[in-house]
């Protein structure tokens, strides 16, 4: 508004003209088709949020409304929060994502900082090896590693459900990418200086470290919140239940009341949206990061 | 001389510290099981039964002749041929127009990326209460149109399209934010030059600039979304089940039925090598393409 104020009027017309006159018909169709695909994208989420805040008998209401006609959302986030166990699912899901994260960082940033500036025998097979295993997905190693922790009675704990993910192969890539980039000159300034290795690393490396550790930490902790594949191997308790493998009770037959099940979907989903909103750019930065690395 | 002996001594004896732990998780989290799944696809091991044995091939032998895996194979076949082709050009179409906007940019990348972080598993049940075959509000805009009602999730002829539906709502923003990264990295002085040679049409300079300078992005989304499209799950474990009659059990899922469901890890363990073959597969034509890309 401020801009407008400061601005003669004559340039403001002068603006509209010129930005009238660079509208096409062809200009018109492609913003139209953007904002239809826009709609598309945008209508679940508006649909499950108007859904949380009805009573079940307007949610598949022929003639939809995005504001309820009668108002239920107190009910139904009440019953999902206060009598299910919604809250749990969700304390579990954060510990779960927080301690993948926690050991993933504290594996990958050393070792990722030995493979890019330390000389050491055996750096060129790890860093091979890193490289491969980049390729393979839980699903394939997922039988072994379940009758591992079978044979160790550890199935339905916190620790089998973060279990192959506590190495980070992605992560050692990344950051070695990353550390190599970092001068050498400044590492031997320091070491001249009279600092050690490791605070070679926690004093120059870290902080030079962060903005991909902020990628990467987003990156990681939206997969591991939204993967539902190894917790329904390994989860067998309500008490253990992740908010992703809670979706699970609803297979097929829904929950009667629609309302409420709405509105645990929403409890689910909201997290991963609010972290994306708030931390976008570290977001589209680790998932352009991953794919820096074909 | 002996002082840098010592150092190097030294800085290597901190390195295996530092590596130590990454490697012994990746020894117990890839290298051990990789080894044991593939040792596991050799014999009959059952989780129900301590008895087991060598069979050789037998698991591979019966997964080529199991009616089961080839449906699979085919209903994953045919569910990335509605998905793949969608998931390329889509994001390319909106990562061009988008780009090329300043106002608005951002307001749409927001919009197009958002069912990306979103929980698909959450999601999924609203997608079916969107397909539902009565009341769902996607037939009841097919009915205004006069089309319908269809049984998105229902009828085996359309099973495939409709998860193939969903996946895209899913993966459109992810590709479209990769193949905008690529753009922006194309240097603006390709398409002065491209102009001075006369390419002034737009459809002229994405087939000149554009699209040569794009390829190593479009390898990458090629690969990666092939890759996602084979090891579709989420959305069949928690809406279909493989259902109705079989026709979307696609292979991850199959194999997932039986490692986990019924127990036949022997038989699930060669389902899981075959399934590290084609991502190796996979992996290799992205090497291959992204050498001759980037020539």
């Amino acid at each position: 508004m401020s801009d407008l104020t400061h601005t003669p009027a004559v340039s403001l017309s002068d603006r509209i003209m010129g930005a009238l006159s660079r509208v096409t018909p062809g200009r018109i169709i492609v913003t139209l088709l953007l904002l239809l695909g826009a709609w598309l994208m945008v209508f679940p989420f508006l649909w499950m949020l108007s859904s949380s805040l009805k009573p079940t008998s307007e949610v598949f209401d022929s003639d939809f409304t995005l504001w309820p006609k009668t108002f239920a959302g107190w009910q139904n986030y009440y019953d999902v929060l206060v009598t299910q166990p919604y809250l749990r699912y969700l304390t579990n899901s954060m510990i779960v994502c927080v301690g993948i994260l926690v050991v993933q960082l504290a594996t990958a940033v050393p070792a990722a900082y030995a493979l890019a500036k330390l000389k050491f025998r055996g750096s060129t097979i790890l860093l091979g090896t890193v490289i491969a295993c980049l390729t393979v997905p839980i699903n394939v190693t997922s039988i072994p590693i379940y009758l591992g922790l079978v044979k160790a009675g550890l199935l339905d704990t916190y620790l089998s459900m973060m279990f192959p993910f506590l190495v980070s192969v992605f992560a050692i890539f990344l950051f070695r990418q990353f550390f190599r980039a970092y001068p050498d000159s400044i590492i031997q300034a320091a070491r001249v200086d009279g600092f050690t290795e490791i605070e070679i690393v926690l004093r120059l490396i870290l902080p030079a470290a962060v903005p991909a550790a902020a990628a990467f930490s987003v990156f990681s902790f939206v997969s591991h919140w939204n993967d539902l594949y190894w917790p329904l191997i390994v989860v067998q308790s309500q008490e253990k239940m992740t908010a992703t493998l809670s979706m699970m009770q609803y297979r097929s037959t829904f929950d009667i009341n629609y309302g409420r099940t709405f509105a645990a979907a929403t409890v689910v989903t909201v997290p991963m949206l609010l972290v994306f909103l708030f931390a976008r750019r570290a977001f589209v930065r680790g998932i352009t990061m991953s794919g820096v690395k074909g | 001389m002996s002082a840098l002996a010592t150092l190097k001594r030294r800085q290597s004896r901190l390195a295996y510290a530092f590596v130590a732990p990454a490697v012994l998780l990746i020894l117990l989290i890839y290298i051990g099981p990789m080894i044991a799944v593939v040792l596991a696809s050799l014999t009959d091991y059952t989780l129900i039964s301590d008895y087991w044995e060598w069979v050789g091939f037998d698991n591979y032998i019966k997964m080529f002749g199991d009616a089961q895996f080839g449906n699979a194979l085919r209903n994953t076949a045919v569910y990335a041929a509605v998905f793949l082709p969608c998931a390329f050009v889509i994001p390319l179409w909106l990562a061009i127009s988008i780009q090329k906007r300043k106002r608005f940019r951002s307001f749409f990348e927001i919009l197009y990326f958002m069912p990306v972080t979103s929980t698909l598993t959450a999601m999924a049940l609203v997608w079916s209460a969107l397909m539902d075959s009565r009341q769902g509000i996607l037939n009841e805009w097919l009915g205004n149109i006069g089309i319908g009602p269809v049984n998105f999730l229902g009828s085996p002829e359309v099973v495939l399209f409709s998860l193939a539906g969903i996946s895209l709502w899913a993966i459109i923003g992810f590709n479209m934010v990769l193949f905008i990264a690529g753009l922006t990295a194309i240097p603006r002085s390709l398409y002065d030059a491209a102009r001075i040679d006369g390419a002034d049409h737009p459809v002229d300079e994405f087939l000149r600039v554009t699209w040569p300078a794009l390829a190593p992005t479009s390898v990458f989304v090629a690969v990666t979304s092939s890759i996602t499209a084979f090891k579709l799950f989420d959305t069949v474990a928690i809406l279909t089940q493989g259902q109705p009659a079989h026709a979307s059990e696609v292979f991850l899922y199959l194999t997932f039925l039986e490692g986990f469901e019924y127990f036949n890890m022997g038989y699930a363990a060669a389902l899981s090598v075959f399934f590290l073959g084609v991502i190796f597969v996979f992996a290799l034509i992205q090497t291959l393409m992204a050498d001759r890309a980037a020539q």
